[in-house]
């Protein structure tokens, strides 16, 4: 990743081309007359098709960093360009349209809805983009038969492994064709040969050109990734 | 406005769909908490068919008095009433009267005078008491009954006192047994008089208080005939007292040309007669007035009725309120996927909304139901006239959907504020 001269102030090399860029971004808390520094002033960016754990110790700033980067929340200050488009200012609607539209979220606890089936877990991006019914159910099963559970189209998550549900998860994330796709924890609740599956999966996913984000405090699971960027006190503390 | 969701009807349909979905998941829980609606919705439309029924009912009955028309009776007054063993009353109304109120009351296009009078009927050895009519052909244009057969009175048959009569046909039933009842003689008080026709009878009953001029077991003969065999003193024996009264007309209906003008007429008949009468042995009854009152007490009761609607469809949403807001936060975890996923805060609202407007309007169409049964059972078990009226259907319908949009609204915004990310850590 060779260094860029526009790079602001911070430890990442940064990229013009980036997918993921967070120009000296501030998160902060007011707990009471306190003020907490989530993040306090981070600046990175991550390349297209490039596969990055975020690590750090419990308090450091991951989850503040991933939501970020996950366009549920705002920075305090900062600016946040994602596909080249700056989105630390815009509306909470314009946010769900840009989560929507090149963004994939895999989660800890997996996060499927329960009274869904497989297919309408997997097909639940697709609603929200308009997609019919018909085109969607397709995809759904298309995206089911990559992650190895076509067979399960009508299984409810409660009817499934915890891998399962988590490869579950993943082909929903994949439903919109994301460019990034932010995992916090994701083999968090599973064994390890189980976990070793869903990286195996992720890396797959990472070799057909998607960006991959993941935040783990795991040194094993961190060593899929190409680059680990360890975060200390809501900085970036180092990068390898 | 922005959390209002925009219309898309395919969208809205899915959302439907989820909707039904979601509340089939806990079919019990969806059924109690529609409760409150069907029983609002229910209880209201069976209370306003049973009340529409009755009163349209009374309405009916007035409307046949003929609502152009101005009925007066002859009425005995209270101080003739003593116990004196043998005495004339005189009262009620003249022949004068009619023909003051035919030439000089504005409007009236009309009148039709009876004399009624009891009397015993007999065919061979059948006999009963019936009542006989002497009236004016415009009788029978006023009392529009089925003509079963032969003829109506006529003009001809005043003009010579024939001695003919129409019976209505339960006094036929009773006297004749054959079928071939035209042209039977039949023997009223110390006369013969030739069946002419049989009209149907019908229940007249009483309307609004004032007596249907017709009754079941009438006879029709001209009034020419009945003046000339009867007089117009009617003799009554009763405990050993015999009661005499003088009563030239006992009815006299009044035609007046149109609706607008039979409250005029009708003022101005009671004060020609208050002029000519020196006590008050007669009462006017004005069907329309009647009828505006009916009606003014339907519109009383509707209020009433849709108070107690408005009441308990308050507390039916209120009902799904409650349920609504517990599900949002047994949903929070739902949510917050959809909306990390991308659904606007609009899509939250709009699903909720449609998922607690399914909720009460399928309380609603379950009220409706119950509420459209309820009166035909009663109708079965009762024999009440009942009439669902279509326009409270409708509305119930409406006002459902209603009901979900308003009591829906709180929840759906409540779900679609959450943070995505508090929502997401839930449990
Ligand atoms: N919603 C919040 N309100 C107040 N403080 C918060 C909030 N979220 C995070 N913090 C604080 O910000 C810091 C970073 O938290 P977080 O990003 O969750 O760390 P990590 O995920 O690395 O454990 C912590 O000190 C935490 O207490
Ligand atoms: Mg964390």
């Amino acid at each position: 990743m060779p260094p860029s001269p526009a790079t602001p102030p911070g430890t990442a090399p940064a990229a013009t081309a980036a997918i993921v860029r967070l120009e000296d971004v501030r998160k902060t808390y007011r707990m009471g007359s306190e003020e907490v520094h989530a993040l306090a002033g981070v600046s990175v960016a991550f390349e297209p098709g490039s596969f990055w754990a975020i690590m750090g110790p419990s308090g450091s700033g991951k989850s503040t960093m991933l939501n970020l980067l996950g366009c549920l929340d705002r920075p305090t200050s900062g600016r946040y360009i994602l596909a080249g488009e700056d989105v630390s200012r815009m509306d909470d609607d314009a946010l769900s349209g840009i989560r929507l539209t090149y963004l994939g979220f895999v989660f800890q606890s997996f996060n499927l809805i329960a009274q869904l089936t497989v297919r309408e877990n997997i097909e639940l991006p697709l609603f929200y983009l308009g997609w019919e019914p018909h085109d969607s159910a397709r995809r759904a099963a298309e995206l089911a038969h990559r992650v190895e559970l076509g067979a399960r189209l009508g299984h409810r998550p409660a009817e499934l492994s915890g891998g399962q549900q988590q490869r579950v998860a993943i082909a929903r994330a994949l439903a919109n064709d994301p460019q990034v796709i932010l995992a916090d924890e994701p083999t968090g609740n599973l064994d390890s040969a189980t976990g070793k599956t869903i990286m195996e999966l992720l890396r797959d996913l990472n070799r057909q050109g998607k960006t991959i984000i993941i935040v783990t405090h795991e040194p094993e699971i961190a060593s899929w990734a190409d680059h680990r960027l360890h975060m200390k006190d809501g900085l970036v503390d180092r990068i390898d | 406005m922005a959390l209002l969701p925009q219309v898309n009807l395919n969208r809205t349909l899915r959302l439907v769909k989820l909707g039904v979905k979601t509340l089939l998941l806990h079919k019990l829980r969806s059924l109690l908490t529609m409760l409150g609606v069907v029983f609002g919705v229910g209880s209201v439309i069976a209370m306003l068919a049973v009340g529409t029924g009755a009163s349209r009912e009374a309405q009916e009955q007035i409307r046949r008095l003929g609502s152009q028309n101005i009925i007066i009776h002859s009425v005995q007054p209270q101080q003739d009433q003593t116990t004196e063993r043998v005495r004339m009353s005189i009262y009620g109304l003249t022949y004068d009267d009619d023909a003051r109120i035919r030439e000089t009351i504005p409007f009236v296009s009309r009148t039709v005078p009876a004399k009624l009078i009891p009397q015993e009927a007999r065919v061979g050895g059948r006999q009963m008491e019936l009542r006989v009519v002497g009236t004016t052909p415009g009788w029978f244009e006023l009392v529009e009954r089925e003509l079963l057969a032969g003829r109506r009175l006529q003009e001809s048959d005043m003009v010579r006192s024939a001695n003919v009569t129409v019976l209505t046909e339960r006094s036929a039933r009773r006297l004749l047994a054959t079928e071939q009842v035209l042209g039977e003689s039949v023997r009223i008080g110390s006369n013969y008089y030739q069946v002419v026709g049989i009209i149907r009878s019908e229940t007249g009953g009483t309307a609004g208080g004032v007596q249907t001029p017709d009754q079941e077991v009438d006879a029709y003969i001209p009034i020419t005939t009945a003046r000339e065999r009867f007089g117009d003193i009617v003799v009554r024996r009763r405990e050993g007292s015999t009661e005499r009264s003088l009563v030239e007309l006992h009815q006299l209906v009044v035609e007046v040309d149109a609706i607008e003008n039979v409250q005029a007429a009708a003022t101005a008949i009671e004060h020609m007669l208050r002029r000519f009468h020196s006590r008050e042995d007669y009462r006017v009854s004005v069907p329309l007035a009647l009828l505006r009152q009916a009606e003014a007490t339907q519109r009383t009761f509707n209020i009433v009725l849709g108070s107690i609607a408005g009441i308990s469809l308050l507390v039916g949403g209120i009902g799904i309120m409650n349920i609504m807001l517990a599900s949002v936060t047994e949903r929070t975890r739902e949510i917050g996927i959809r909306r990390a996923i991308g659904a606007k805060r609009s899509q939250i609202v709009g699903q909720f909304l449609i998922e607690t407007i399914v909720l009460s309007s399928t309380g609603g169409l379950i009220g409706i139901a119950v509420g459209v049964t309820i009166p035909q059972v009663i109708e079965y078990f009762a024999g009440m006239p009942t009439v669902v009226p279509l326009y409270a259907v409708v509305l119930s319908l409406g006002i459902s959907v209603a009901v979900g949009v308003i009591f829906g609204i709180y929840p759906a915004m409540r779900a679609a504020k959450l943070d995505p990310i508090v929502a997401l850590r839930y449990d």
